[in-house]
């Protein structure tokens, strides 16, 4: 890998646009939900501040919310590519966006309790790597504030208290029963991302990975496409509304996927994305220049 | 409706002025606030000594963004941060120390509730995520403590704010507007269980 300064240029970039700056699925979403609140209503006035702070960060220039999050990196690279030298130079932008408050001071030794300066640390930030066919590298980036990723949960089926069986039946209960536990802790309304089957570590991988997909997608699989449309609609039964202060958008979307799994383990695992939803993703040259936005 | 009526809150916080609130108003914040979180509310909790005199104060519970630059410390992000994990600590240091508004985001326990009644506390639930609106809120950072001790975000970062909007979500009386939406969620999930259309393979 050559050319690390126009790398670091291109990464930072990423990084500076995924905090300041919504995707525009995500905003078309928190309008439509906006607009189905009635008018003088607590769930209309969340909504309305939070469509102005959408508005007002990128116009300033500044992070939208301040738990810039989690930092996850998903890059799909070339065959053969240095991964190593990919990952120090995505350490290299993570400090300069941080020292540039575009990242909060947001790591912490979980055994000194110290707080580090730059976000870069054992585990800090996150990278998943897959070789493909391509000669560019494709990288997207998923900012998850720490108050959503709390309210992150699993099941495992049958679970008698909810009633739910090894099936998608089963699978229903589990997301209606998270949306309730969640009320809007999870700062509401949030997108679920779902994952059936797995072990519980991959389970918790793929649930969050369905975060990469856009909000107006559905799943190709027939029945899980369905499942995502039902829970979003029965989700508006439930009352819990913008900050779980009352209305009826509870949820901007639900995304699900599956893994295989073995026949004595049946999970279901939930991750909440608030809807300070912070994902990006650029298209880079193999010299390192940006080539394009995705999404 | 509650939102297009704003009742106004101006420290110091009397008894009197949270007294005439109920759940679901919604308010504008002005004068001094604490910002604090997870660090200081057990160091407080743990009756270290508070630098400041929080008694008819306001905590808010917020980890800025904070940059220093030429004009000293300025708040580029200033949302709210998960109350929940200050249940433990909470009751006693409303008690101790007097404080009269919280100000946070998400579900409170009969413990606070408890505590607001019995302190004439009102917690006060904001935006979360907002965090680039509320700080435009911000209009002068008066001083921080604990900048060293506990990192930047944890720090207790003394705020002048104008009109920073919220809604009651605990009142003086301990009546929770967010439990009662989980009540009215927990009703709506057993009809959705009980009759709902079953999914069949």
């Amino acid at each position: 890998m050559k050319n690390n300064a126009q790398w670091e240029a291109s990464l930072f970039e990423l990084i500076r646009r995924t905090s300041v700056d919504l995707p525009s699925d995500v905003e078309q979403a928190l309008k439509r939900a906006y607009t189905g609140e009635p008018k003088g209503s607590r769930g209309r006035w969340v909504l309305e501040t939070i469509l102005e702070n959408i508005r007002t960060a990128r116009a300033q220039d500044t992070p939208l919310c301040q738990d810039t999050g989690t930092l996850l990196f998903s890059f799909q690279v070339p065959v053969g590519f240095d991964t190593n030298a990919l990952a120090a130079v995505t350490r290299v932008a993570v400090a300069r966006a941080t020292r540039m408050g575009y990242l909060r001071q947001n790591t912490v030794d979980s055994v000194s309790g110290e707080s580090c300066s730059t976000n870069v640390a054992h585990g800090s930030p996150l990278f998943r790597f897959e070789q493909c066919a391509r000669s560019t590298v494709d990288v997207r980036l998923l900012m998850k504030g720490g108050g959503c990723e709390n309210m992150g949960r699993q099941y495992s089926l049958p679970d008698p208290v909810l009633g739910a069986g090894r099936d998608l039946e089963g699978v229903r209960r589990c997301l209606l029963d998270a949306i309730v536990a969640t009320q809007g802790n999870g700062c509401a309304p949030g997108v679920l991302g779902v994952c059936i089957g797995g072990d519980r570590c991959s389970g918790c991988e793929q649930a969050k990975h369905q975060f990469l997909r856009r909000l107006d997608d559905r799943s190709e699989v027939k029945a899980l496409g369905k499942l995502e449309d039902r829970i979003l609609k029965e989700s508006r039964t439930l009352g819990i509304g913008p900050m779980g202060l009352g209305g009826v958008a509870s949820l901007l979307g639900v995304k699900i996927g599956a893994l295989s799994r073995l026949p004595a383990s049946y999970f279901v695992t939930v991750s909440y994305m608030c809807w300070a939803y912070r994902r990006r993703g650029v298209v880079i040259s193999a010299k390192g220049g940006l080539q394009r936005w995705l999404y | 409706m509650a939102v297009l009526n704003p009742r106004r809150l101006t420290y110091p916080f009397t008894a009197e002025q949270t007294g005439a609130l109920r759940t679901g108003d919604f308010v504008l914040v002005s004068g001094l606030v604490y910002t604090g979180r997870d660090r200081l509310h057990k160091y407080l909790f743990d009756d270290g000594a508070c630098p400041v005199d929080l008694r008819d104060g306001a905590i808010y519970h917020c980890g800025p963004v904070v940059v220093h630059g030429d004009k000293g410390w300025a708040v580029r992000a200033a949302g709210p941060t998960t109350s929940t994990r200050e249940e433990g600590y909470l009751p006693r240091i409303i008690r101790n120390h007097g404080v009269r508004v919280i100000i946070g985001k998400g579900s409170m326990g009969k413990a606070t509730a408890q505590a607001c009644r019995e302190g004439g506390c009102v917690y006060l639930h904001a935006v979360g995520g907002a965090a680039k609106i509320l700080a435009d809120k911000v209009s002068e950072v008066k001083g921080v403590h604990f900048g060293a001790e506990f990192g930047l975000t944890e720090a207790m970062w003394m705020l002048e704010v104008k009109d920073f909007p919220a809604i009651v979500a605990i009142d003086s009386r301990g009546r929770s507007l967010l439990q009662r939406v989980r009540n009215g969620s927990i009703r709506a999930l057993r009809k959705l269980f009980d009759s709902g259309e079953k999914i069949t393979p």
